[in-house]
């Protein structure tokens, strides 16, 4: 061990630990020489920095596809938008609203450019900024996803523990059983039976539309849970089996058997040890679930009239509006990025060991 | 080999449904483009087992169709995925490490934030709806699923020593990936590819709901189910029976990919 | 004085017998040493005293401790009990941390969790317990991390939790086996300091007859779930009355019979490798670090030769040996084989004459494949001869097994069996040298001593030369005419292996052996002459 660039009074330590990983990873075996430069940074701050490169270069490859399956892959879009037949001035003039007539890859900069600002172009249909458009949809569409997130999350980690903690009862039978069959069940049509249930027969709440958030707080609360329910339930199912298979996993571990044997409980055991390490794999669910539930909920405002993203987009396509449709499009994919960075943070406060990686 | 129920419960249902689907080509009890408005929203009973929507169609003989629909987008999209994300996950731990496997990792993350939905609205955007789209939107998004369980899976076998004597036996990556990896992970792809067909059914219903997938007139439940939306109150049969076919349809497809898990996995444990 | 004692302890696990009435005594201040090959239920003793013993196992008998039944107690008396009465600690340090947890706040737990100290208060007395086990507190504060800690250095805390609350016993369960030699000799001693010092009871289970030799005040010997024979160490190691500990001594202490007959023709030579590693980066603004794990190495193998590598983990043996074999390249120096210039693009012939045997024997066979089809693979090299089926039958007669084993799939044979199996698909191009690359490290002792043996005759009857790296000593000095000991990348010592063994020149190889546990030599009069009966 050469112990020329100890940084700190653990650094030897750490090398040595390092050391030992990569032999476990079977890179190599040997010494440590190079020092670590950048070992004054603290390590969190280090770790979210390199998270955030990553998240700018899967931002920018993200847009140039969007960029490359609107704009390129169709030809002129200017004629797409006005269809077959649509007179040649008429389609010049839309060129020119639109900025088509540079090079792709003006067009391209100007459009990136333009959303960097916060201008995302006017609609083609509506004939008002997109921004306005998102915005105002953005209302609905992403008070849903973070309800139906929290929804499934409060349902799923109880859930998912108490069907880990009595492993092989009837209890975790039951409750195994009823996921498997909430995993099988499309949102949507879930969604209708409880329209179905809930508004037609019993007539607790009204079978859709929003009042908007000027309405106050709870009015628009109340008509977001028969969606977030909907949109929640079989989200929840999953985690909630996720939760159990880590927790079971984690019970496994020497350092259960560890606790264990320091005189901890069956129950210390997991509350102390089992559920900070069997969060690791949860959380990489709910960062995959997040996109499942903005997709999710795109669809559902469809069954309860919602003037969510999801109506102006599928409008947007039966109208070939493509402005509203590439900046839409590149919105979700950037919420969906960068939950993906959250969830990579969370990993480092939960997991140690991530900290030192980059 | 003890059978688990699990297996043979998910196995029955989805034979069931499979057998629908395939002898919908043949027989049907009636013809799903003739419409009779005089017998439209009859409730289930008599001729018309589970009734008939607004243009009098029969719904189990459009249901029956529909499993075509459904069954062949999951089928074509998963083996899609398997096609394209199996030998990229292949290459990947083939190259551990090196610039190819983390190119080949970034790019699945990055597709990973593309939903299924997302990508069948830019290929609808430009295209126009079809089946198709679904095939490829749905396709799209299993390829990184099945390229990381591969990569996966296929690391910590080329940590083992029978490939390490492989190589002094002067076999190659590309060899030893095909004689030794894929046949030593080939259980798991089989129960990822079981999951990955229910997530399919299950897409390709949503896809058909929201118009983007199969387009009239080619029965689809998703679509069907769009369509009693409208009606919900008046004839709720149509609204109820599209959808437990989605609901058995994926049940009995996840407990299959579970019973297979059960008898498959234990071995493929023990052989590490 | 009797701490604990322990009468008919029989275990079963769903119908299947695992232990067989256990009956000792463990005095108080005293060590105990239970020594038994894998499957002997030595660490099923263990757990059932902690009262830990698996899901659906049924225990019957006695563990008296201070007039209570450990063994009849109800889970709630018997948490009071673990960690305050009875501490124990286990094999992988690697493992037996929680990641995600303070190795302060672990060790405080075990005061928290029996109330013996208020949080804060039990934050001094965890840094007080790491300093005693020497994790002292200007190297390694509360505030560090499992992963910041080698695995020598998570013993200490594993050791420093379980006796936090100064327990009457200790069980160890084979505390040292997953460490390096020089980790192993300070754990010992450490464990050693605390009987002494705190008056504590140890029992120690372990594989390791040297282990038990240089520690334990009386020893038991188990057997397939029996404890065969028990007694004071030295009288028992000296008298050995039980067939079973004769065999186990036979075995640790066999000498294979050898007959080499080195050459001058050098079939290997290194000269001057060098191989450096870059690290994954820790960050984007600072060069990626590097490993150095060979820096300079040269070595030369002579036709016939046995020549041992002896280095303990992360000296950068693996590293050489996957060099040689032409699985990774060097960055500078030169590997010739037969004369000829290798690495990864050598050609077929070349890496017909050179063949290896790995460590792991469940790992080291493709589980699809039936044993014909395994050993015939390294026929890829020289294309496969018309009568590959009559060579396949010669090569597994030629490592003791039958013709018939052929047709069968790797999961029939056992660990032993296995190393049979793989020395044959080693053997079946004819090479000129044999890489046993830690061949006989995973395996019990009385299995090793046959494999030694057989490695012992095959290099008599086709005049193999072997490269025999290994971290075991006693296994290097049985096996080989001369030895190179590897430290830190380098080759720091090289010599006839007895000369080196007996008058080591460079103070590591001195700390090497002096660090080795031994059996003292008087001890196992005779043992030797029984080696017969085993072959």
């Amino acid at each position: 061990m050469d112990r020329r660039h100890r940084a700190n009074p653990g650094g030897d330590a750490i090398a040595t630990a390092c050391h030992r990983d990569t032999t476990r990873r079977g890179i190599g075996q040997g010494h440590w020489t190079a020092p670590d430069a950048a070992s004054n940074l603290r390590p969190m701050l280090r770790y979210a920095l390199s998270r955030l490169v990553s998240l700018t270069i899967s931002l920018i490859v993200a847009s140039v596809v969007i960029f490359a399956v609107i704009e390129v892959i169709p030809g002129d879009p200017a004629a797409y938008m006005l269809g077959m037949n649509a007179a040649p001035d008429t389609v010049a003039a839309l060129r020119r609203e639109l900025g088509l007539d540079g090079s792709a890859l003006q067009r391209y900069f100007g459009w990136v450019g333009g959303m960097l600002r916060g201008d995302f172009g006017v609609s083609y249909t509506y004939r008002v900024p997109v921004s306005e458009l998102i915005l105002a949809r953005m209302e609905v569409s992403l008070p849903l996803t973070l309800y139906a997130l929290i929804l499934s999350t409060a349902i799923a980690f109880p859930v998912g523990l108490i069907a880990a903690a009595r492993r092989g009862t009837m209890m975790d039978a039951g409750i195994m059983g009823a996921t498997q069959l909430g995993i099988a069940v499309p949102n949507f049509w879930f969604a209708m039976l409880l329209v179905l249930v809930f508004a037609i027969n019993l007539r607790w709440v009204s079978a859709g539309g929003f009042p908007g958030w000027d309405q106050g707080f709870w009015p628009n609360i109340k008509a977001l849970t028969l969606p977030a329910v909907a949109l929640a339930l079989p989200q929840a199912s999953i985690l909630a089996r996720v939760m159990r298979s880590s927790v079971l996993e984690v019970l496994d571990q020497d350092y259960i058997r560890t606790a264990r044997a320091k005189g901890l409980t069956r129950r210390q055991a997991i509350t102390r040890h089992a559920l900070r390490n069997a969060l690791i794999p949860v959380l990489t669910i709910i960062g995959l679930q997040f996109s499942f539930l903005l997709a999710g909920a795109i669809i559902i405002e469809n069954v309860f009239f919602l003037p969510g993203l999801g109506r102006l987009i599928f409008q947007a396509i039966t109208q070939r509006d493509l402005v509203v449709v590439e900046s839409v499009v590149m919105l979700l994919v950037f919420a969906v990025i960068l939950v993906t960075f959250l969830v990579d943070l969370a990993y480092a406060a939960v997991d140690p060991r991530l900290r030192r990686r980059g | 080999m003890r059978v688990p129920l699990t297996l043979m419960l998910g196995a029955g249902l989805t034979a069931v449904f499979a057998a629908a689907a395939l002898i919908s080509f043949l027989w049907t009890p009636f013809d799903v483009t003739q419409m009779a408005i005089a017998f439209r929203l009859l409730p289930p009973g008599g001729v018309h087992w589970l009734g008939t929507d607004h243009f009098g169609r029969d719904v189990l003989s459009m249901l029956m169709v529909g499993a075509r629909t459904s069954i062949a987008v999951a089928i074509v999209a998963v083996g899609m995925g398997m096609v394209l994300g199996v030998p990229l996950g292949l290459l990947a731990a083939a190259a551990r490490g090196s610039l190819l496997d983390e190119v080949i990792m970034r790019g699945n993350d990055l597709v990973f934030a593309f939903p299924a939905l997302v990508i069948a609205i830019l290929i609808t955007a430009v295209f126009g709806p079809s089946a198709l789209n679904a095939i490829i939107a749905i396709g799209i998004f299993n390829t990184p699923v099945f390229a990381r369980v591969t990569r996966g899976a296929a690391l910590s076998l080329w940590t083992l020593d029978y490939i390490r004597a492989a190589r002094v036996a002067g076999k190659g990556p590309a060899q030893i990936s095909v004689e030794h990896i894929l046949p030593n992970i080939a259980n798991l792809l089989i129960v990822q590819g079981t999951i990955q067909f229910s997530l399919g059914i299950l897409a390709e219903a949503a896809l058909s709901y929201v118009g983007l997938g199969a387009q009239p007139p080619t029965p689809s439940w998703g679509r069907m189910l769009a369509e009693a939306q409208t009606m919900i109150a008046l004839a709720p049969h149509l609204a109820i029976f599209p959808g437990l076919a989605i609901v058995l349809t994926v049940l009995g497809l996840n407990l299959m990919g579970d019973g297979l898990r059960d008898i498959l996995d234990p071995r493929l444990r023990r052989a590490r | 004085m009797t701490l604990i004692s322990v009468r008919d302890l029989s275990l079963a696990i769903a119908g299947t017998p695992i232990l067989d009435r256990v009956s000792f005594d463990v005095q108080a201040g005293q060590i105990f040493g239970l020594v038994g090959e894998s499957g002997s239920g030595k660490s099923m003793t263990a757990l059932a005293l902690m009262g830990l013993a698996p899901h659906g196992a049924t225990v019957s008998g006695h563990a008296r401790m201070n007039g209570t039944d450990l063994l009849s107690l109800p889970e709630d008396r018997l948490t009071r009990i673990r960690g305050a009465e009875i501490g124990m600690i286990f094999q992988e340090p690697m493992t037996a941390l929680n990641p995600v947890q303070t190795i302060g706040d672990q060790v405080a737990e075990t005061l928290v969790i029996h109330a013996a100290a208020t949080r804060a208060d039990a934050r001094t007395q965890a840094r007080a317990r790491l300093d005693r086990v020497g994790l002292s507190g200007d190297r390694f504060p509360l505030s560090l991390y499992p992963h910041e800690l080698s695995g020598g250095q998570r013993q200490r805390v594993c050791i420093a939790m379980a006796v936090a609350l100064r327990p009457k016993l200790l069980i160890a369960d084979e505390p040292t086996t997953a460490l390096d030699v020089t980790t192993q000799a300070q754990i010992l001693d450490l464990l050693r300091d605390l009987v002494r010092d705190d008056g504590m009871s140890l029992l120690l289970i372990t594989h390791d007859l040297a282990v038990v030799a240089g520690l334990a005040d009386r020893v038991a010997v188990m057997q397939a779930g029996r404890i065969v024979e028990q007694g004071p160490t030295e009288a028992l190691f000296r008298t050995r009355a039980h067939p079973y500990t004769r065999r186990l001594f036979a075995a640790s202490s066999h000498q294979p019979a050898r007959h080499t007959q080195t050459q001058d023709t050098p079939l290997l030579t290194v000269t001057k490798a060098h191989r450096t590693y870059t690290l994954p980066r820790h960050s984007l603004f600072a060069p990626a670090p590097t490993v150095r794990a060979v820096r300079g190495v040269s070595l030369t193998l002579r036709a016939g030769e046995s020549l041992g590598l002896v280095g303990e983990s992360g000296c950068g043996k693996s590293t050489l040996t996957h060099a040689i074999l032409g699985l990774e390249a060097l960055q500078s120096g030169e590997i010739r084989l037969f004369g000829r210039p290798a690495g990864p693009g050598m050609s077929n012939d070349l890496r017909a004459g050179i063949q290896v045997v790995f460590q792991d024997p469940y790992g080291s066979f493709n589980p699809r494949w039936r044993v014909e089809k395994l050993i015939a693979e390294p026929f890829h090299l020289t294309g496969r001869p018309a009568d590959w089926r009559a060579r396949v039958a010669t090569a597994l007669t030629d490592v003791g097994l039958t013709p018939a084993d052929a047709q069968k799939y790797p999961h029939e044979f056992s660990g032993g069996q296995r190393q049979r199996i793989a020395i044959a698909r080693a053997l079946i191009t004819k090479p000129k040298i044999l890489v046993l690359d830690e061949a006989v490290s995973a395996l019990d002792v009385s299995v090793r001593a046959r494999i030694l043996d057989l490695l012992a005759d095959l290099q008599a009857q086709y005049g193999l030369a072997y490269l025999f790296i290994s971290h075991d000593l006693h296994v290097v000095r049985a096996i080989t005419d001369r030895v190179l000991v590897m430290k830190a990348g380098q080759i720091v010592e090289e010599g006839p292996t007895t000369r080196v063994f007996t008058a080591p020149q460079h103070p590591y190889t001195a700390e090497l052996i002096a660090a080795t546990p031994v059996i003292p030599p008087d001890w196992t009069e005779g043992a030797d002459d029984d080696s017969r009966a085993l072959v």
